[in-house]
């Protein structure tokens, strides 16, 4: 796929020299991202306005119930793992130019794989070597459901967007059909699995509600950026995904590296479903499907494909979704209007990107 | 096993696969306009969504099912001028706003949904039924391909007309030309991004009656996220039909089946999971092209802005 | 004097840091040859890109029959009468000849096949050719195609051609039919406007010659004059107009003319000795869009320059690739210092020498967005010194690039700075600066000097010529035959995937050439 448009331009060019970038340089930058956000507050609170809510109530009680209330922060900071790790996937995949968008379906494999094989293991294995398992486990099944469009995409140029979706559904299903056909906790009338016990599952953070999860999803979120900033794997795949024919003029072998990227990425979603499992559900019901998928797409472009940028967009989303499931119970705005704010995030983002872009050529720079 | 062998039984499995693929080959069939014209409309998932909304607060309040496709038309084609400004116009990322505009209409359809009628789900009569005259006395057949809203005779009728408009007239040349050569386009005198708008408009249209058809015949009532990947699967379709309309007439038959299948089992009381019938059309989609792969044959120009005077 | 067809007056036109037309006046006339001279930069583009609408001027305005007009866009430019032939075939490659043709007609109505069919005959018989109109585009060649592109631009009027350097892409027969086919509507009354940068092109079918430099009309040659004079006495006239004086820029003007003609390399290849390169039966897959290779053999010495003609499309892509190592052989053998490397993949080759420098700069030499640096490491990813154990030394990196960025006399602002935002010059020099180190013995240069200015070429070909000297065995792949006859020692021609022959740079090569490029075997 050529004119990826929005990919992370001046990544490579100004890495490592930070010294040397003006002070205009980082307030740009921080315009770029502060001026999308604002634009889509304001237009968000004026959707809320028309539809006769009051928008300094709704963004003051989500903030306070995100971010300002212990609990509220704890349930942010869970809910950051899943999306981190799925962010990570995707920053593997994007900055290699390829469009992983099946990590529904990637995610809820795992998620299964995960409830399926912690309540078998974990009175035959140690707690600990169990959680170990679940993950690696998980994670190969996940990346084992992107090597079909990743082997159409790498020998026969098969459009992998098309594909990914539809090993999504495909996979959305299948994991159903495991829970209904193989791993149905008989003691249950609903189909779901059997049930991870709570001792048995990764461990709590001091004495927070918080899951370790976070930790393993922090730590790949930095591994991924190293990764991709500071080795050679990394620069080889940001070759592939910035310019391809390039690739393959620099003698890289750009069908294995398509492969191995879109597996990786996929594991690493897949590690997302299986730490969700392991620190929150314990189990998976049937037709459970958070689609956390598509709306991870909008952080990663926001962050820039930048690991530690997209930490504190995690961070912001996560408060914005816990936040917003409280408004809906207390203020009656239901929480599918952080759909609309992410909408609009995106959409502003993309307009700023292309505003600095004209401006940049206008000046001749 | 018997249930399966039953006249009354295979009449309604395929109405319903009509009524449930009929969506989806307006949906393909738009796309597929926009696919050659040169633009990936990832967008077509929430056009859809939007029209399925509009088209039902027209018809809920108004009564007439034709204003409710007409509304539902334009409330895609209204979700397409976003794309067009911002994809088309300005050049920006297809999929990434395709993604945007997806969400978007998710969160803003189902917010509008609460704020009009609360959580109730209220539904529409019958929707009508134009009985085509001999054709629908054929045994089984006649009650299950031949008695339907007028919408599905339109949808086959257009995708005929769409054979005729690639092959045969100035537009098709247009779209041809728009997504393999823009450039060439632009030379001969027509606009390419006029031309461009107008096939992500046709898009949003027919993507937005497809939705209304969706809530208003085939459900009856509208529901958040209600398309649930329609728009998708028809992304899908158009990608694998390669600029034939045909094909998405059949791929769309094929998707339809599976999921009145899905509901058929159910009431004739089959014990496999719903969920391994709908794997079955993707699966098959996905062992076809492993099978037959070949290098795809998408326009040269898919998903790019034409800036002129670039290459 | 009779009112020209066209004419543009005092036309200034700027781009962001550029003033690409600088009050330029020109007059177009009826049954007339009106060529515009000038290296890349001058200008031409752009006042052929206000003529067919694709942009608008800033001041002054351009007049069609005597009536000053708006070219608001290229349909309004075809129905003045204007029709533009540009320098890359513009025709939908999917799409059949007559539907080509059709393209741009007015949408509310059906297609029209039988009209449509008679314009094609009549255009036909016009330009003297003869075309299937039901062929696919994607399968004429590019002479065809190029035929195609005429009768499009004549498709709604024929007042006025343009062509914009018609004959790059042409074998010297298709430059013949060409010449015929402008002489042919020139009769008939059209206004023809040839842009070049060939000199003898210019004097062979010019009517009115006019220079332009640095966006400005800097001398013209009116009929009257031009059929007075010999082409000798042009050729200094048009240098003068270009340069000032003939002495200053000497070689510039000779690259111009393609003067090199008359002095042949005199370095002396020893030949007694073992090649360095040695391909036997050497094949290619055919791929989308590309000639194959089919059984290419030749040997190739140290401190060699061989230069591979040809008309673009006849393999010579697969053939730079392969021999790079980013196409895989279909069969034969690749020799170097008599070890086989055909199943080395780029890096393997590249530690053995071989270098290849791409005519795609953009495409596929550079990734635009990343650094200069990082550029110029782009085929050591992995590497030492540069990498240790997968890990990025970035300022090792940085350190190499400044040195090769001052050795290379590379103008960018820092190594930082993504290599897109350079001068094509630059880019060139940033790839040669990667390619040329003391490790190379093989190096293939892929059109070497398209796109770059004169001062640029100069410099190109001052650098391939002093790498030969060093004892590099060098491969020069273009379409230029001039350059190859000045830098060349011997020269091969490319024919449809085979090498058809390859002959010593010296008199008559030309003709020789040329006869190879139609297909004919060498002499």
């Amino acid at each position: 796929m050529r004119g990826t448009g929005m990919t992370a331009e001046v990544h490579v060019a100004q890495r490592g020299a930070p010294g040397h970038e003006g002070g205009r340089e980082i307030v740009a930058s921080v315009l770029r991202v502060a001026v999308p956000i604002l634009l889509a507050l304001v237009v968000g609170g004026i959707i809320l306005l028309i539809l006769g809510k009051d928008p300094i109530a709704y963004y003051g009680y989500v903030a306070r119930r995100g971010l300002l209330t212990w609990g509220g922060l704890q349930e942010t900071f869970t809910r950051m793992s899943p999306l981190l790790l799925i962010a990570a996937g995707l920053i593997v995949a994007f900055r290699a130019g390829i469009w992983n968008l099946g990590g529904d379906g990637q995610f809820l494999l795992a998620a299964v794989i995960t409830a399926a094989l912690g309540p078998a293991l974990v009175g035959v294995l140690p707690k600990a070597l169990t959680l170990i398992a679940c993950v690696i486990a998980s994670a190969i099944v996940a990346g084992l459901w992107a090597v079909i469009p990743a082997i159409l995409k790498a020998r026969y140029g098969i459009n992998e967007i098309i594909t990914s979706l539809m090993m999504s559904f495909l996979g959305i299903s299948f994991a159903n059909v495991l829970i209904k056909l193989f791993f149905w906790d008989p003691s249950t009338t609903v189909p779901q699995t059997r049930t991870l016990p709570v001792e048995d599952r990764l461990p709590r953070l001091f004495d927070t509600t918080i899951h370790s999860g976070v930790l393993i999803a922090l730590a790949v979120v930095v591994l991924v950026h190293l990764m991709m900033t500071r080795t050679a794997f990394g620069l080889k795949l940001q070759v592939v995904g910035a310019n391809p024919a390039a690739a393959v003029h620099a003698g890289l072998n750009v069908a294995w590296l398509t492969i191995a990227t879109f597996t990786l990425s996929a594991a690493l979603i897949g590690i997302g479903g299986s730490v969700e499992i392991l620190g929150v559900f314990g189990t998976v019901r049937a037709d459970w499907n958070p689609a956390f998928g598509l709306l991870v797409v909008p952080l990663v472009f926001l962050a820039r494909f930048n690991g530690y940028a997209v930490i504190g967009f995690t961070l912001f989303f996560s408060a914005l979704m816990i936040g917003g499931d409280s408004a809906a119970r207390r203020i009656g705005v239901p929480q599918h209007f952080v759909l609309v704010l992410v909408a609009l995030l995106l959409i502003f983002l993309a307009v700023v990107e292309y505003l600095d872009h004209q401006r940049r050529k206008r000046i001749g720079a | 096993m018997e249930a399966l062998l039953n006249q009354a039984f295979l009449t309604s499995l395929l109405f319903g696969a009509v009524t449930a693929g009929v969506p989806l080959l307006l949906a393909g069939l738009g796309e597929q306009i926009s696919e050659k014209a040169g633009v990936l409309n990832i967008g077509i998932e929430g056009m859809m969504l939007f029209g399925a909304y509009t088209g039902f607060v027209a018809a809920y309040y108004s009564g007439s099912f034709s204003l409710g496709f007409v509304a539902g038309g334009i409330g895609g084609a209204l979700v397409a001028s976003l794309v067009v400004l911002l994809c088309i116009r300005y050049g920006l990322n297809q999929i990434v706003i395709g993604i945007a505009i997806t969400l978007g209409i998710e969160g803003l359809t189902a917010l509008l949904h609460y704020f009009q009628f609360s959580r109730t789900y209220p539904r529409l009569d019958q929707a009508p039924v134009w009985a085509l005259p001999f054709l629908s006395d054929i045994p089984v057949l006649g009650r299950a391909l031949f008695s339907h809203n007028p919408i599905v005779y339109l949808a086959v009728v257009l995708m005929i007309a769409l054979v005729w408009v690639f092959r045969a007239t100035y537009v098709g040349l247009n779209l041809e030309a728009a997504g393999n050569k823009p450039a060439a386009l632009d030379a001969a005198g027509v606009s390419v991004v006029k031309t461009r708008a107008f096939a992500v408009l046709a898009t949003g249209f027919l993507s937005g009656v497809g939705g209304a058809y969706m809530a208003n015949v085939g459900a009856g009532l509208f529901v958040p996220f209600m398309t649930g990947g329609a728009g998708f699967i028809g992304i899908v379709l158009a990608m694998l039909a390669r600029g034939k309309p045909v094909w998405v007439l059949l791929g769309a038959a094929l998707f339809g089946i599976s999921l009145a299948m899905t509901t058929a089992l159910q009431v004739g009381g089959i014990n496999i999971p719903t969920d391994v019938v709908q794997m079955l059309p993707f699966a098959m989609v996905m062992l076809v092209l492993v099978i037959f792969a070949r290098h795809s044959v998408l326009p040269p120009a898919l998903g790019l802005p034409y800036v002129r005077g670039e290459r | 004097m009779a009112v020209p067809v066209a004419a543009v007056r005092n036309v200034t036109k700027r781009f962001p840091g550029v003033v690409a037309n600088d009050g330029v006046s020109l007059e177009f006339h009826a049954g007339e040859i009106h060529v515009l001279l000038g290296e890349n930069g001058a200008g031409k583009s752009t006042l052929i890109g206000l003529l067919a609408g694709m942009q608008q001027p800033d001041g002054g305005e351009i007049v069609i029959d005597g009536q000053p007009v708006n070219i608001a866009s290229p349909r309004a430019s075809l129905e003045l009468g204007i029709g533009t032939v540009f320098q890359h075939v513009l025709l939908v490659p999917s799409l059949s000849v007559i539907e080509n043709l059709m393209l741009g007609g007015p949408w509310r109505r059906k297609l029209l096949r039988g009209p449509a069919l008679a314009r094609f005959r009549e255009l036909s018989q016009l330009l003297g050719v003869e075309i299937d109109p039901d062929a696919q585009v994607g399968r004429l060649s590019l002479g065809e195609q190029q035929q195609v592109e005429i009768m499009r631009a004549l498709w709604r009027g024929e007042k006025v051609l343009i062509l914009d350097e018609p004959t790059s892409m042409l074998t010297p027969q298709g430059v013949k039919d060409l010449g015929a086919v402008m002489r042919r509507l020139r009769e008939k009354g059209v206004a023809l406007i040839l842009i070049t940068h060939k000199l003898v092109e210019a004097y062979e079918l010019g009517d009115r010659i006019s220079v332009l430099r640095l966006g400005r009309v800097v001398g013209a040659l009116p009929p009257e004059r031009l059929r007075a004079m010999s082409e000798q006495e042009a050729t200094d006239a048009v240098i003068e107009m270009m340069f000032g004086t003939v002495t200053h820029h000497e070689r510039d003007a000779e690259i111009l003319v393609g003067r090199g003609r008359q002095a042949y390399r005199a370095r002396v290849v020893d030949r007694t000795r073992a090649p360095r390169l040695s391909v036997r039966g050497l094949t290619t897959e055919a791929t989308r869009g590309a000639c194959p290779l089919r059984t290419v053999d030749f040997d190739l010495w140290p401190g060699e320059v061989l230069g591979i003609a040809g008309v673009d499309g006849n393999g010579q892509k697969h053939l730079a690739e392969v021999l790079a190592g980013q196409r895989v052989a279909a069969s034969g053998t690749i020799i170097l210092d008599g070890k086989d490397i055909t199943a080395d993949a780029v890096p393997e080759r590249r530690r053995h020498g071989v270098r290849y420098v791409t005519d795609e700069r953009v495409g596929e030499g550079t990734v635009g967005s990343f650094s200069v640096a990082t550029n110029l490491v782009l085929k050591e990813i992995g590497a030492s010194p540069f990498f240790r154990r997968g890990i990025s030394d970035w300022d090792y990196i940085h350190d190499h690039a400044r040195a090769l960025i001052k050795r290379n006399d590379v103008r960018t602002p820092s190594e930082k700075t993504p290599v897109g935002k350079l001068s094509g010059g630059n880019i060139q020099k940033v790839l040669l600066a990667r390619e040329l180190n003391a490790e190379a013995s093989v190096v293939v240069f892929n059109k070497p000097t398209y796109g770059l200015d004169l001062q640029n070429t100069r410099l190109a070909h001052e650098r391939i010529l002093a790498g030969a000297d060093q004892g590099l065995a060098t491969i020069v792949i273009s379409t230029d035959l001039d350059e190859l006859l000045e830098i060349a020692d011997r020269i091969g021609v490319m024919f449809q995937g085979h090498l058809a022959g390859i002959v010593e740079n010296g008199p008559d090569v030309e003709r020789k050439v040329g006869l190879l490029m139609t297909g004919a075997k060498a002499a």
